[in-house]
């Protein structure tokens, strides 16, 4: 096998190099007679999409994993360069598809601080409730598949087939659709809330709160749950502040780490950040769920005092040409902070592009994690680190 | 307002509001309602013994066939009889009746027994996908047949009988085709001596051990599939199932021995004979209600006859998150539907046996024997068939060594002292 290009370190091989080549070899130790190679992945039920993971198995406890990515790759970090900066806003839909708001909100964020303008006060409030709203459609979906992969159905349909489709429905009134919704611009926001909407959101809020008892007695508290998720995958605090893991993931380890904490516009809305201390599958199941909690609050703050006025700012709808500089925005997304540099050299379109996703550095923690728990474990520590492969490829 | 896309769309309808979920739980009584109110008053028409019924009508027709055929040997041998000759004598109603006669009696049960395999999992899994629907607030099959979708399973089966029969290329070909095989034949063999209400196809004397011996075969098949298919998920999926369907065997054979010590005999028509009476001239002698002993075996037989079908939370064995469905992952259309069909016949087997040892079988409640003793074990039935269906959409799945924990350290030891309960109670 010839030697692959690429920097150290990092999987960039073909599926041969990495079953017998040498890249498989340097990872973990050779294959020994009592030890089998098992395949998971790309496809698979429970790896969430076209994840990889090759498993070294001694009888049904892993020995070794290794995480293989890039099946999803579609260039969108390259495809930014040929578009300009308001067409390529679809484009950061695609990434983490269950939270797309935010997505749109990171992007814009970063073009905004480019262009130096700032965003009314009503459009602000709007990001915060559909991106919280989103947050909280986003999260659904983690409990949902989380149930699943534990071997629970009956939750996944009761969070992603009836309170998530609420969120849908609304968002579907918003801006026509109902996944990618492009819904948030540079400048502002696509459009005012319809009429009506802000007595769904809220009645959505009521529902939802009485839908968080009924997953805790079905799912949450479930002592086959428990059994499953206590103590399972533990990521210490100082493990996950190396690997540079964030959001609710890092939270569920015990550290207090929010950027809504520190963000200005956050700071009108009183809100709790939810910490876990223990830092296993059950934790990370609980920050989510808290968060749902906690979300819903600002929802229902942001739409009791939500400001008049207009949704756009004044920037030009096309031929827009921010200023030749640099500009990095993040914010906390649904799965850690969701951060977007941007470089543009003064044209239409920008020079470069990157996005910081959470669910890839994520990603990157399976091997250590994985090593020395079950077959069956792997499935609830990959299903708790909660990744999106839309997101980890981009 | 600016103009927007809902202006166009038109408000969106909310899919899940507080009258349409109670419009589907009143639906779905009156479905219930439809079904069983008219079966119910079927089988009180009939009564007792439906056989009987069958005998009448069977005898009548039987009794035409003869005469058409006297008078056709009659009107023949007129015709024959003009050239001096004449039909033998064998060949007269009498004789080719009764050998009809002979051989339906002899063929019905054997008959019925593979119809019942074949039909009973179509009905469970209506059953399961309506119950499973409104458990998780959707509808289920709704169009085919027109009345609740109640042809699906059939229109499902179709469609696997039809699909391509796959082998893997480096499948053990032999191994891979026998598994299914193996896996229903028990299946068939065990309905027999279970008595379905009064009487039982065949009644063993030792039908107790005798169902409990020969479904445990089942999992050589599981063993076969899981090697025969050269898949590694599935051979992780034999393995589990074989070592989990051994392991709970020796609970569940001994959570049902206090039932054999208190009926002294093995014979499921005698267990069921046993279980007929009151109490105090109110509570039925079913063993559930026998003090604390009774109770202790129902939940243990419960729990590793859950175990044994390989239904949540514990199908480790085809535990779809992990093993992509475990042994059968590469059995495809008809061999894929033979497990399917096995399964759900296991499901109603293990069922079947709980009501008998637990639930009185065909005893009815007091005052209730006006309803015929097949309509309560079917009734029975059902109701446990209801709680796998309940546990299958309620539960995780556990983990394969909390599995085996659950079953050395805790049902083994209290099954043991059920036992020792079961004999201080009973001296």
């Amino acid at each position: 096998m010839s030697e692959l290009p690429g920097p150290a370190g990092t999987i960039n091989a073909s599926a041969d190099d990495l079953i017998t080549g040498p890249l498989f070899e340097t990872k973990c130790e050779r294959i020994s007679e009592t030890e089998m190679l098992l395949n998971m992945g790309p496809q698979h039920p429970s790896t969430h999409g076209v994840l990889r993971v090759v498993l070294k198995l001694d009888g049904e406890v892993i020995t070794d994993a290794v995480p293989d990515v890039g099946y999803l790759h579609r260039g969108v970090e390259k495809l930014a360069e040929n578009r300009t900066f308001s067409q390529f806003n679809i484009l950061t839909d695609r990434n983490d598809y269950l939270c797309a708001m935010l997505n749109n909100w990171a992007y814009c964020g970063a073009v905004e601080n480019l262009l130096k303008t700032s965003v009314p006060e009503r459009a602000q409030y709007i990001r915060v409730i559909v991106g919280e709203l989103n947050r909280v459609a986003s999260h659904l979906v983690y409990i949902g598949t989380f149930g699943i992969d534990i071997g629970a159905f009956t939750p996944f349909l009761y969070a992603f087939g009836r309170e998530r489709e609420i969120i849908m429905d609304l968002f579907e009134q918003l801006c026509g659709a109902r996944l990618t919704y492009n819904f948030i611009r540079i400048g502002g926001v696509m459009s005012d809330l319809p009429e009506g909407w802000i007595d769904k959101a809220q009645k959505f809020v009521g529902h939802m709160r009485h839908c968080l008892k009924e997953y805790d007695d079905l799912l949450s508290y479930n002592p086959i749950f428990l059994d499953r998720t206590k103590g399972i995958g533990v990521l210490t605090k100082d493990k996950a502040i190396n690997c540079g893991i964030t959001g609710p993931n890092l939270r569920a380890s015990g550290a207090a780490l929010d950027l809504r904490k520190q963000d200005p516009l956050y700071s009108k809305f009183d809100f709790e950040m939810a910490v876990r201390e223990s830092g296993d599958c059950w934790d990370r199941y609980m920050v989510r769920r808290d968060e749902i909690e906690q979300s819903l609050r600002i929802i229902e703050q942001a739409l009791n005092t939500l400001p008049s006025g207009d949704v756009m700012a004044k920037i030009p709808k096309i031929n827009l040409r921010p200023p030749a500089g640099e500009s990095y925005y993040q914010l906390e997304g649904a799965r850690g902070w969701l951060g977007v540099y941007l470089v543009s050299n003064g044209d239409v379109k920008p020079y470069r592009l990157h996005i910081r996703a959470p669910s890839f550095i994520n990603v990157s923690l399976l091997q250590e994690l994985l090593k020395g728990w079950k077959i069956a474990d792997v499935v609830s520590i990959l299903g708790s680190i909660d990744i999106v492969l839309g997101e980890v490829d981009r | 307002m600016p103009k927007g896309p809902w202006e166009v769309m038109g408000p969106a309808v909310p899919s899940q509001t507080d009258e349409n979920i109670r419009g589907r739980y009143v639906n779905s009584f009156k479905v219930l309602a439809a079904l069983v109110i008219p079966l119910l008053l079927l089988t009180v028409l009939v009564g007792e013994d439906p056989y009987q019924i069958f005998l009448t009508v069977f005898s009548f027709c039987l009794g035409v066939f003869v005469w058409v055929i006297d008078l056709g040997v009659k009107i023949a041998n007129a015709g024959v009889g003009l050239l001096g000759w004449r039909f033998p004598a064998w060949l007269s109603g009498a004789h080719i009746g009764g050998l009809v006669h002979h051989v339906v009696l002899f063929l019905l049960p054997f008959v019925l027994i593979l119809m019942v395999v074949q039909l009973l999992p179509a009905v469970i899994v209506w059953m399961e996908l309506k119950a499973a629907a409104h458990m998780q607030v959707r509808l289920g099959p709704m169009r085919v047949g027109r009345w609740h979708g109640w042809a699906q399973p059939f229109a499902d089966g179709i469609k696997l009988f039809l699909k391509e029969d796959l082998v893997p290329a480096k499948a053990n070909k032999w191994t891979h085709f026998l598994a299914p095989v193996i896996v229903l034949a028990p299946a068939y063999i065990c309905y027999a001596p279970i008595p379905f209400g009064k009487t039982a196809v065949v009644d063993l004397d030792i039908g107790l051990l005798f169902v409990l011996a020969v479904s445990g075969l089942a999992v050589v098949g599981m063993l076969m599939a899981g090697w025969g298919s050269n898949n590694k998920y599935t051979v992780l999926g034999g393995l589990r199932a074989a070592a989990q369907v051994v392991s709970y065997e020796i609970p569940r054979v001994i959570s049902v021995l206090p039932i054999v010590m208190w009926a002294g005999t093995m014979s499921l028509s005698g267990i069921m004979t046993a279980q007929e009476g009151l109490y105090a001239g109110f509570l039925p002698k079913w063993f559930i209600f026998y003090p604390v002993v009774g109770q202790i075996s129902f939940v243990i037989y419960l729990i590793t006859t859950v175990a044994e079908t390989n239904r949540t939370p514990f199908d480790l064995a085809e535990a779809e998150a992990e093993l992509v469905s475990g042994f059968h992952t590469e059995y495809a259309g008809i061999k894929f539907s033979i497990f399917f069909i096995a399964e759900y016949a296991y499901v109603f087997l293990g069922c079947a046996l709980g009501a008998l040892l637990f639930l009185g079988g065909g005893a009815p409640l007091p005052f209730m024997g006006w309803i015929p003793s097949y309509v309560w074990f079917f009734g029975k039935t059902f109701f446990l068939v209801f709680l796998f269906i309940w546990f299958r959409w309620t539960f995780p799945r556990i983990r394969v060594d909390r599995l085996m924990e659950f079953c050395w350290k805790f049902l083994l030891p209290w099954s043991l002292v059920n036992i020792a309960i079961a004999g201080l109670l009973m001296l």
